[in-house]
């Protein structure tokens, strides 16, 4: 995590990943070879459909707007040397607490129906955020393992919201009423509004872990926790700080995608959104602008899967094994490159720090 | 230390009251609900072990969920392929190995961040079991229940822990031999000794590097086992996202049950407990409980209980760090 920024834009930067997709590629054509379809004509219509035409491109910067966000609040706990597995959760929750707003408050013009939805979706994400950073700083309970259990909390509870108390009048599916139309996020040029967002969010938040005392509190703490306790930084604060952030920026995540793709919650609308996330997160090595090729590559697969689905006949979990192939190949020469060179313990310790 | 030992011991205590008073209540249904809470306890436990093996080495092992959803997958799509489950069961074992050997390769000898080691391996597990998933697919049959002669007459115990599947015994067998070799065995000590002092450990002779690798892989392999019998005896079939946690959820009970295979034993008989106690309830009719809320218990359990135990345990000193000799 501590390379220096210039060092941090060096040619292994974009190399490493790029060998990585494409080796990534090749084993999982192999595999596809292996169920009997034609690899060549499936990552054709993967890009073609998601990169090929302006209605495509913007799908795929619909689908990467959370991706955006996910990796942007997993960088953000790295930063802060934790590691956020629960982006799932809070953005899941995020997601809930602003289709709530969306479609409750009513008579409301855009101008402030669309914030005070947004501003919920953050609050609910920062919240479950907050559950996990209080437990460590106060506990000592590993975060990894807070945040995964939170996922599975989360995820039951907010199936039992909407099936018990949410439910759209009259609907069998489990799922909510639309939000309102003065709550939706609007297209710029044809293109969601929210990828625009989320593209400034990650430059704000890499201005501020660049510049800024605060950014300079959560490098320290992600260093080296006792360093930064002897320099007068509240350890406890900090963490607790991070997992909060890093929980609202994956809950704004889950607002975004409410408000701009899918109108309402369903829980099966999120499913692994916040878990794209972490491999996003490490593909652009924990940096907060890096993430953003990451996130669009994969949006666009994700974009693209069900088309490829219908024409070559691959399973739409190609894109699960890309991105597991992918993550797998671009952390093992970050062995040498990044992780050892970074010469600090690893960004976790044992399950009591 | 004491007090927090004395805490343990009132959750059994609590259990065992409630268990007493449901049985003298009703005997065959308290006897039928222990006995389905043994066997969600079982593979908690056994997952537990595996990261008990890895961490008093010095490894965390955050990858078991991955290595339980591979090689659950394996045991039954191999042996629905082989018609056989002996052959699942042994390609099962051999892909839990190999995921231990990759995490071996990954912390010890490339020394990467041993939680996103893991974190690749159950990354990767998702990927590749909901990639190569094909619905519609049988197992000839589940390993059959094997009820052992007169040890299932006694009353209570018998059906407890006498009447189940071959898998089950052997896992039970492994988790009470991992106690003994932890604690009773050279190879335990030295385990343990480079767990918490790694260097010392390579000053005495022992191969820090070489045991790692040896105590990952086998933890590994019982993990396959593990994953083996969730497909293979408990349930009988697999779906995506089948594990459900099941292996983080071990890691907290390795926590709470301080690194130790029968506290780990204990910790997970408490959690099947309350799951099958909550079933119970909910089957009766007693309380009306959404069933989201029986389905959360565990997960909010384990937050719990981390709580509880966190801060006061010791996890072995040398664990998350890879090994350099100095000098060398």
């Amino acid at each position: 995590m501590t390379q220096s920024k210039k060092k941090s834009f060096d040619v292994g930067t974009w190399v490493i990943p790029l060998i990585a997709v494409i080796i990534a590629m090749v084993i999982a054509g192999i595999m596809m070879k292996f169920q009997g379809a034609d690899p060549f004509r499936a990552y054709k219509t993967l890009f073609m459909t998601s990169f090929g035409s302006v209605k495509g491109f913007s799908a795929t910067l619909g689908k990467a707007t959370p991706l955006v966000l996910a990796g942007l609040a997993v960088t953000i706990g790295l930063r802060a040397g934790l590691f956020n597995i629960g982006a799932q959760g809070q953005l899941v929750s995020g997601a809930l607490g602003t289709a709530w707003a969306g479609y409750t408050l009513t008579g409301l013009p855009a101008y402030i129906h669309l914030p005070i939805a947004i501003l919920f979706g953050i609050f609910f994400g920062g919240l479950v955020g907050l559950i996990a950073g209080a437990l460590k700083a106060y506990r000592g309970v590993h975060e990894v393992i807070t945040t995964i259990m939170l996922n599975s909390i989360i995820m039951g509870l907010s199936d039992y919201l909407v099936v018990y108390h949410f439910r759209e009048p009259g609907q069998l599916l489990t799922r909510t009423r639309e939000v309102l139309p003065s709550a939706r996020l609007p297209f710029v040029f044809s293109l969601p509004f929210g990828f625009f967002i989320a593209i400034a969010l990650a430059a704000v938040a890499w201005w501020i872990m660049a510049n800024t005392t605060s950014g300079f509190r959560f490098e320290t703490v992600g260093r080296n926790k006792f360093a930064a306790w002897y320099a007068g930084i509240s350890v406890k604060r900090t963490l607790m700080t991070a997992m909060m952030i890093s929980g609202g920026i994956a809950g704004l995540g889950g607002a975004v995608e409410t408000l701009g793709v899918t109108y309402r919650f369903e829980p099966a609308f999120n499913a692994g959104l916040g878990f794209d996330g972490i491999t996003i997160a490490l593909l652009g090595r924990a940096h907060p602008l890096g993430i953003i090729p990451g996130a669009i590559l994969i949006g666009g697969m994700r974009a693209g899967a069900s088309n490829m689905q219908f024409v070559a006949g691959v399973a739409t979990e190609l894109v699960d094994l890309l991105m597991a192939l992918i993550l797998f190949f671009v952390t093992a020469p970050l062995v040498t490159r990044f992780f050892k060179n970074s010469g600090s313990k690893s960004v976790t310790g044992g399950w009591g720090a | 230390m004491k007090r927090h030992l004395t805490k343990r011991n009132l959750f059994i205590l609590l259990i065992a009251i409630a268990t007493g008073y449901f049985y003298s209540k009703d005997g065959s249904i308290t006897t039928s609900v222990v006995s389905t809470a043994t066997s969600f306890a079982l593979p908690l436990a056994l997952a537990a072990m595996v990261g008990i093996m890895c961490e008093r080495t010095g490894i965390v092992n955050i990858g078991i969920e991955g290595t339980l959803l591979t090689s659950a997958f394996v045991a039954f799509f191999v042996s629905s392929m082989t018609h056989n489950i002996l052959i699942g069961l042994t390609a099962s074992v051999a892909i839990g190995s190999l995921l231990g050997l990759l995490l071996a390769v990954m912390s010890v000898s490339w020394k990467m961040d041993q939680i996103i080691a893991g974190t690749i391996i159950n990354i990767l597990a998702t990927g590749l079991t909901s990639f190569l998933y094909v619905q519609g697919r049988t197992i000839p049959a589940t390993f059959p229940e094997y009820d052992i002669p007169k040890l299932m007459d006694i009353p209570f115990f018998g059906q407890v822990l006498f009447m189940h599947g071959p898998l089950f015994y052997f896992g039970l067998f492994v988790i009470l031999s991992l106690y003994v070799a932890l604690f009773k065995t050279t190879w335990g000590l030295r385990s343990r000794a480079v767990g918490e002092h790694p260097s010392s450990a390579d000053t005495a002779g022992v191969s820090v590097l070489r045991l790692r690798y040896i105590n990952v892989t086998i933890a590994g392999a019982i993990g396959g086992l593990t994953g083996s019998f969730l497909s293979l005896e408990l349930v009988g079939s697999f779906e995506r996202g089948f594990t459900a946690g099941k292996g983080f959820t071990a890691l907290a009970l390795m926590i709470f049950g301080r690194w130790n295979p029968l506290g780990a034993l204990a910790a997970a008989m408490f959690f099947g407990m309350t799951q099958a106690y909550a079933n119970q309830l909910m089957i009766d009719q007693v309380v009306q409980i959404p069933t989201q809320f029986i389905t959360i218990l565990p997960y909010i359990l384990t937050i719990i209980v981390l709580a509880i135990s966190a801060g006061k345990v010791r996890a072995p000193a040398a664990e998350g760090q890879p090994y350099e000799k100095e000098n060398a």
